[in-house]
């Protein structure tokens, strides 16, 4: 099945309570294949098309607020329609998934896949100082085990993830496997939830305003605290980096055209390994720092003109040289044009 | 009676509603906010509803509404509202939703959200206090600002030229198959109080019977805002908000009974 689908399919699986959402090329397949399957009638989830992106987001807010599973999907200029409903999410402390198949920009751009919209879902990309947890799937596989997992994250942290995928990915069609079908039910501390206050406690608030900026810095340290042991659930996969003399750092879909060229490079004798971060926030650079330590070089391979490579360089530190190769707006790279410019960056100087 | 008698509880006459806190009110002296607060606080505990209340505030001068009502609530973004309680309300059918809303609040930057709620009938309560400005910011124009009234932001008057005129989202949202119950209301005498009491009742019973929206406007003054006392603001009030916002039902059982184009010219 599509990514798109992959996505909509794992939600009613994972037992999502509601979706809210906007059409938007390319990722419309999530609300149309949503829609088309009836999952009221399946699990008794809730499927609405808003009338924006931002009344979609807002709508997840709500709901979120109440302890239901809820989730949003959509495409870039959609998804800076969110961002403000995403930091005031953020600044409420409210689980929710948001799904992100990026297109090309800036502006309305094209619809074809991109991997721009990196500093804004890993900095936070709305006002205030915060961060979503981000996960980056790279196969339509992962596309439906991030539904749940994401889930999991935002319920441990009480936070927004985002699912960071591309046109690319939630176009392509792959086989697989889906999740068994869990049940409805919600799982975690409810004491927080506004579902009417009852004679055994406090009235609960959900917002994310402190009119007093000493309330407001306590809020904040609390927030970075919550952001820093999210470290604990860092993911990320290695590929030939054994041996490795020279690295590359890539993620989604540019990821996999990476995993081609390593595979080249190699049959050619050349000792290239890739590390593919599958979580953006927190980002891996542990382990990107332990590899700098082994390997000569790093090239940084996005489909953008250089975002993820500036945490690269941070993790980095320095030690070694950091390349970037990126294709922005819209075009993809093949292993050729990575196997280039592996030859004319990363290895030129060796 | 004597003082000693009047105070037996058995001479109770009147008593403040339970479901509000003990916080300080944050609004001005003579502010309608106040008074409608208590109504609805008053129709919920009458109703019995608290623990299947959830109330959404919105931005501007009852962003800290959930300071004052002892009920659950969720705060929204700038116009938010509707969408917010949306979200509750389609994931918690059977609880009782309501939104807070002022008139840059509903009227201006959440038009879209008010609009479609009303549109695809969401079983919600939405209690709209028009007092024609921004009065959380200072007193600048709003979407409700009457023509030639003076703000911060039209300081020689709303000239409707450049300015755009009034907006009468009531009469708007009455002409959507989505709502229910639409009235327009007041609460600056006894008179209003009970009228605009009894109307909020209607509205929630008509969420408990789930019959679709029910939309109250209460015009209000705005005394900081409009530069006046509050005896003088309730005058203006009468005199200028009235014929343009003229109060009563405008819809009633989901069948409009009123003349909608009322006040303009």
């Amino acid at each position: 099945m599509k990514g798109n689908e992959a996505i909509a399919e794992a939600a009613i699986r994972a037992g999502v309570d509601a979706y809210f959402g906007y059409p938007i090329t390319p990722q419309s397949e999530v609300l149309e294949y949503l829609t088309m399957e009836r999952p009221e009638e399946r699990t008794g989830m809730v499927v609405l098309q808003a009338e924006s992106e931002i009344a979609a987001i807002n709508m997840v807010y709500g709901a979120a607020g109440t302890g239901k599973k809820v989730m949003t999907s959509s495409s870039s200029p959609g998804i800076s329609l969110k961002m403000e409903g995403i930091s005031y999410i953020a600044g409420a402390e409210l689980p929710c998934l948001i799904v992100n198949v990026v297109r090309g920009g800036p502006g309305l751009g094209t619809i074809q896949p991109s991997q721009a919209d990196y500093y804004q879902a890993t900095k936070g990309g709305g006002h205030g100082d915060y961060n979503m947890i981000v996960l980056a799937p790279a196969s339509v596989q992962e596309m439906a085990d991030f539904v749940d997992l994401g889930f999991e994250l935002a319920f441990k942290y009480r936070n927004p993830t985002m699912i960071l995928s591309d046109g690319l990915i939630g176009q392509m069609m792959e086989k697989v496997e889906l999740p068994d079908q869990k049940e409805r039910v919600t799982e975690f501390d409810q004491s927080w939830v506004t579902t009417g206050k009852t004679k055994d406690r406090e009235r609960n608030i959900i917002t994310s305003l402190n009119l007093d900026s000493e309330l407001q810095y306590e809020h904040n340290l609390k927030l970075q605290a919550k952001y820093k042991a999210m470290m604990d659930d860092v993911m990320y996969e290695t590929f030939d980096t054994d041996d490795a003399e020279f690295l590359l750092v890539a993620y989604g879909s540019s990821a996999r055209i990476c995993q081609k060229a390593v595979d080249v490079a190699r049959s050619r004798g050349k000792k290239l390994g890739l590390l593919r971060p599958q979580t953006l926030f927190p980002f891996p650079e542990e382990a990107i720092a332990k590899l700098a330590k082994q390997v000569k070089g790093i090239l940084a391979v996005e489909l953008s003109a250089g975002q993820m490579v500036d945490d690269v360089r941070l993790a980095v530190n320095g030690r070694i040289p950091v390349h970037h190769f990126g294709t922005p707006g819209g075009k993809i790279h093949s292993p050729d044009d990575v196997l280039k410019a592996i030859d004319e960056k990363l290895l030129g100087g060796f | 009676m004597e003082i000693n008698e009047i105070i037996k509880p058995e001479n109770l006459v009147f008593k403040r509603t339970a479901l509000m806190t003990d916080n300080h009110l944050s609004y001005c002296p003579g502010c309608g906010h106040g008074t409608v607060h208590h109504l609805v606080m008053e129709v919920i505990e009458e109703m019995g509803l608290q623990e299947e209340t959830i109330g959404v505030a919105p931005v501007g001068c009852s962003v800290l509404a959930y300071d004052f009502m002892d009920i659950d609530m969720t705060q929204a973004a700038h116009g938010r509202a509707p969408a917010v309680a949306t979200g509750i309300k389609r994931t918690w059918p059977d609880k009782i939703v309501f939104t807070y809303q002022g008139d840059g609040d509903l009227a201006a930057i959440g038009t879209a959200e008010t609009i479609h709620a009303c549109n695809r009938g969401e079983n919600i309560v939405i209690i709209f206090v028009n007092n024609g400005i921004y009065g959380m910011t200072g007193g600048q124009m709003a979407p409700t600002t009457l023509e030639g009234m003076k703000s911060s932001t039209s300081p020689y008057g709303r000239d409707v030229k450049t300015m755009g005129y009034p907006i009468k989202m009531t009469e708007l949202v009455a002409q959507l198959p989505g709502t229910h119950f639409v009235t327009r209301q007041a609460v600056h005498k006894p008179g209003n109080v009970r009228k605009t009491k009894k109307a909020i009742r209607k509205a929630f019973e008509i969420q408990q019977e789930k019959k679709g929206l029910a939309f109250i406007e209460v015009v209000s003054n705005c005394n900081s805002g409009w530069r006046m006392t509050p005896n003088d603001s309730n005058v203006w009030m009468e005199e200028n908000m009235f014929p343009f916002f003229p109060l009563g039902d405008i819809k009633v059982d989901g069948k409009i009974v009123k003349d909608l184009l009322e006040g303009l010219k």
